[in-house]
C-alpha cells in the first residue's frame, strides 16, 4: 500500500496578543491509500489544528507551523507556494466542515456552487458533461438532481450535510478530511450520513481523516484511530487495537469510562479529573501528568516515546516494556 | 409509572397537553396529547429528535408558554389556574438548567451577582448578607471553588460555567427541574462530572428532573422513565430498564440502534432510516412515522393512533400492538 500522507514532528503556534499558544507539539500521523483514520480528542486538543495545517489554511498573521513535515502523495506540502497549495487543496484534499450551512453560499444555487468545483478542477469538460457529472454526484448522496436549483437554506440540515459531502467528492479527492459531519445532526441523520461516507469512501478508495470527539462514531466508520492530547498523538492503532480496552493510554481509559454504559447500569461516573495543561505553558514531561492515576517521577521529567506493538501504538512509560519504539 | 404508586400525587402530571403555534401555512403541531408524570426523586427522560416538541414540552411545563389544550398539574393542581402568592410559589419551586452555558449567562455580571439573581429577582431573601451566604453555599455545592466568586463567566470553562447555571437553577430551593441537553455542549469528561453532580443534587434536595437529552447513553444514565417523542407526539413511554430491554415502537427501535457505543460491534446492526421528519404543520391523521416505518400500512395512516398500554408499565401507539 503506498503512503497518502505522513506527518512528522509537526509543531504549530498560534501567536497571539497575551503570549504564544503551542497548539500541536510534534505531532506523527500516517495513513495509506484508501485507509479511514478517526481522529480523536476534546476541545482544544489540537484536531481541527491539525486539520488546518494539512490543507494550509491556519490564520494569517496568527497561525505558524514551528517546524516538522507534512508529506502528501510524496510531496513536501509545506514547501509548497501558495499557487501550487492552492491546485491540491480542493482537488486532492477536500474537506467537510462541522455546520454545512456556514460552508455554503447562501445566495448561489446548490447546482451552481457544485459546477464551480468542476469549473476550477475540470476545466477541460464541457457544460453539458459538467452537468451529468453534477447530476450523478447528487444522485449519490441522495439528492435528488431537480432540486439543484434551490439555495441551501431550502434544505434541511442532514441535506445540506450531503450537499457538503457531495462538493467535497466531486473533485475525486485523494484525501477527504472531515471535521465533525455529524455533530449538528440528530442520531437518525447522523447513521444515514456515515454510512454513506463509508459506502462513498469504498467506492472511490479516498483516504479519509475523520475528526471528532465522539468515540462510538469512530468504531463504526474507521480502520485507524488516533487520539490526540494537547497537540500529540498519544494513542493509535487499529480499531480492534484501542477498543478491545485491553492496553490503552491511561487517557484513552479515561475517556472510556466517562462514557455511561448502555448495558450496565453503574450508578456513577468516573470523570477523569483536572483540565487538560494550559497550552501557553505546558509541562516539560508527559502533558497527562497532572490527571494521570498511573504517574511515576520519570513521567514529570521526560516525555515518554510512544512505544509500538504491531499496530498499535501508546505514548506512556507504562508500555516501556515489551513494546518496542 | 407504575400502578403501586397511585396513591403518590405526582409533583408534576400532564393531561392531554396540546401546544400549536399559528404559522403563515396553518397551525403548528408541537405538542399532541402528552400525558405524563413524575414524582419526587424520580427522573423522566425525554428523547427525540430535533423539532419533536420536547423543549417546547419544557416550556409548557414552566408555564413559560401557554397550553393550547389540556392542563399542567403541579402537585396536583393547575399551574395556569395559579394566581398571586400561590403563583410565585409555585414558580419559584419549578426551575430550568439549560442547554448552552455559554448563551444562557449574562457577560456582564460576576458569578456571585449570577447565582443570586433569582432569589433577588424573586425577593425570597432581603438581607445582604444572607444573600451572599446563600451563594456561598451553592456554589459549595455545586463544586464551584469560593474564590470564582468575583469573576465573570467568560473566565469559566464550560463546565464551570453550566455549574454557574445549575447553581442559578437552585437558588430559589425548587422541587422539580427542567433540564434541557444540560450536558450536550461539553466534552465527554466534563460531561460525566455534571451528571454526577446533577444525580447527587436530586438525592440531597429531594428533585424531580424531567430531563431533555438525544443522547441515549445519558438519558439511560440518569433516568427513571423514558417518553419517546416523534413529532409533538409521545410514541412510546415506559421505564427505563423495560425500554432499554426491548424497544416496541419502530421509531424507538430505529433511534436506539443509531447510538454509536464505543465498542466492538457484536451482531448489533443499525437500523437506517430512510428519509427525514416530515412537516409537523397541519399533519395528516395517523400514525406521523408512518412514512419512515418499514411495518407502515394502510391502517396507519387512516386513523388516529391512541397511546395505550400495551403490557404492565409500558404505553405505546402503533398499530402493530393496537
Amino acid at each position: 500500500m503506498s503512503r497518502t500522507l505522513e506527518i512528522r514532528d509537526l509543531f504549530v503556534n498560534y501567536n497571539t496578543d497575551e503570549g504564544v499558544v503551542h497548539a500541536l507539539n510534534g505531532l506523527n500521523l500516517s495513513l495509506d491509500k484508501g485507509e479511514s483514520l478517526g481522529l480523536v480528542g476534546e476541545t482544544g486538543a489540537g484536531k481541527t489544528t491539525l486539520a488546518l495545517s494539512i490543507i494550509r489554511l491556519l490564520p494569517d498573521m496568527v497561525g505558524e507551523i514551528k517546524s516538522g513535515s507534512i508529506e502528501f502523495e510524496g510531496k513536501k506540502l509545506l514547501e509548497l507556494s501558495k499557487k501550487e497549495i492552492k491546485n491540491i487543496r480542493g482537488n486532492k484534499i477536500a474537506m467537510i466542515f462541522q455546520d454545512p450551512m456556514t460552508s455554503l453560499n447562501p445566495t448561489k444555487t446548490v447546482g451552481k456552487q457544485l459546477r464551480e468545483v468542476l469549473d476550477l478542477h475540470f476545466k477541460k469538460l464541457g457544460s453539458n458533461e459538467k452537468r451529468e457529472k453534477a447530476d450523478k454526484m447528487l444522485q449519490l448522496v441522495g439528492i435528488p438532481p431537480e432540486r439543484q436549483n434551490e439555495y441551501p437554506f431550502q434544505f434541511s440540515g442532514g441535506m445540506r450535510q450531503r450537499i457538503g459531502i457531495a462538493m467535497a467528492l466531486i473533485a475525486e479527492p485523494e484525501l477527504l478530511i472531515a471535521d465533525e459531519p455529524t455533530t449538528a445532526l440528530d442520531v437518525t441523520i447522523q447513521a444515514q450520513i456515515l454510512s454513506l461516507m463509508r459506502k462513498l469512501q469504498d467506492e472511490f478508495s479516498t483516504s479519509m481523516i475523520l475528526i471528532t470527539h465522539d468515540l462510538g462514531i469512530v468504531v463504526d466508520t474507521c480502520a485507524k484511530v488516533a487520539v490526540i492530547y494537547s497537540g500529540q498523538i498519544i494513542e493509535t492503532g487499529t480499531v480492534e487495537d484501542v477498543y478491545a480496552k485491553k492496553f490503552n493510554h491511561p487517557y484513552t481509559e479515561g475517556l472510556f469510562k466517562c462514557i455511561p454504559d448502555l448495558k450496565t447500569n453503574a450508578p456513577r461516573l468516573t470523570p477523569i479529573k483536572g483540565n487538560m495543561p494550559d497550552p501557553e505553558n505546558l509541562p516539560v514531561g508527559c502533558k497527562f501528568y497532572d490527571r494521570c492515576n498511573y504517574r511515576t517521577e520519570k513521567c514529570a521529567q521526560k516525555e515518554p516515546d510512544l512505544y509500538t506493538n504491531v499496530t498499535h501504538g501508546i505514548k506512556c512509560y507504562k508500555f516501556a516494556d515489551g513494546w518496542g519504539k | 409509572m407504575d400502578g403501586e404508586n397511585d396513591m403518590v400525587t405526582p409533583i408534576i402530571e400532564t393531561k392531554r397537553l396540546k401546544k400549536y403555534f399559528k404559522v403563515r401555512q396553518g397551525l403548528l403541531h408541537a405538542l399532541d396529547d402528552v400525558s405524563l408524570s413524575i414524582n419526587s426523586v424520580e427522573t423522566l427522560g425525554v428523547v427525540g429528535e430535533s423539532g419533536c416538541g420536547k423543549s417546547t414540552l419544557g416550556r409548557v411545563l414552566l408555564g413559560l408558554l401557554p397550553a393550547t389544550e389540556g392542563d399542567v398539574l403541579y402537585n396536583g393542581e393547575s399551574i395556569f389556574d395559579a394566581r398571586g402568592r400561590k403563583k410565585d410559589f409555585i414558580y419559584n419551586e419549578m426551575q430550568m438548567i439549560f442547554q448552552d452555558p455559554f448563551s444562557s449567562l449574562n457577560p456582564r455580571l460576576s458569578i456571585k451577582d449570577l447565582i443570586a439573581e433569582p432569589i433577588t429577582v424573586r425577593n425570597t431573601i432581603t438581607d445582604k448578607v444572607e444573600i451572599k451566604n446563600k451563594v456561598l453555599e451553592l456554589m459549595e455545592l455545586v463544586g464551584l471553588s469560593e474564590r470564582y466568586v468575583n469573576t465573570y463567566p467568560h473566565e469559566l470553562d464550560g463546565g464551570g460555567r453550566q455549574r454557574v447555571g445549575i447553581a442559578r437553577a437552585l437558588a430559589l430551593d425548587p422541587k422539580f427541574i427542567v433540564c434541557d441537553e444540560p450536558v450536550s455542549a461539553l466534552d465527554v469528561s466534563i460531561q460525566a462530572q455534571i451528571l454526577n453532580l446533577l444525580m447527587d443534587l436530586q438525592e440531597r434536595n429531594e428533585l424531580a428532573y424531567m430531563f431533555i437529552t438525544h443522547n441515549l447513553c445519558v438519558v439511560k444514565h440518569i433516568s427513571t422513565n423514558i417518553m419517546v417523542m416523534y413529532m409533538g407526539k409521545v410514541v412510546e413511554y415506559t421505564s427505563r430498564e423495560m425500554l432499554f430491554e426491548k424497544q416496541l415502537h419502530p421509531y424507538s427501535q430505529a433511534l436506539l440502534s443509531a447510538i454509536p457505543l464505543p465498542e466492538l460491534r457484536q451482531n448489533r446492526e443499525a437500523i437506517v432510516l430512510t428519509g427525514e421528519v416530515t412537516n409537523p404543520i397541519n399533519p395528516k391523521p395517523g400514525c406521523r412515522f408512518a412514512q419512515r416505518c418499514k411495518y407502515a400500512t394502510a391502517k396507519c395512516t387512516d386513523q388516529e393512533i391512541p397511546l395505550v398500554e400495551v403490557e404492565k408499565g409500558r404505553k405505546v401507539a402503533c398499530t402493530l400492538y393496537m
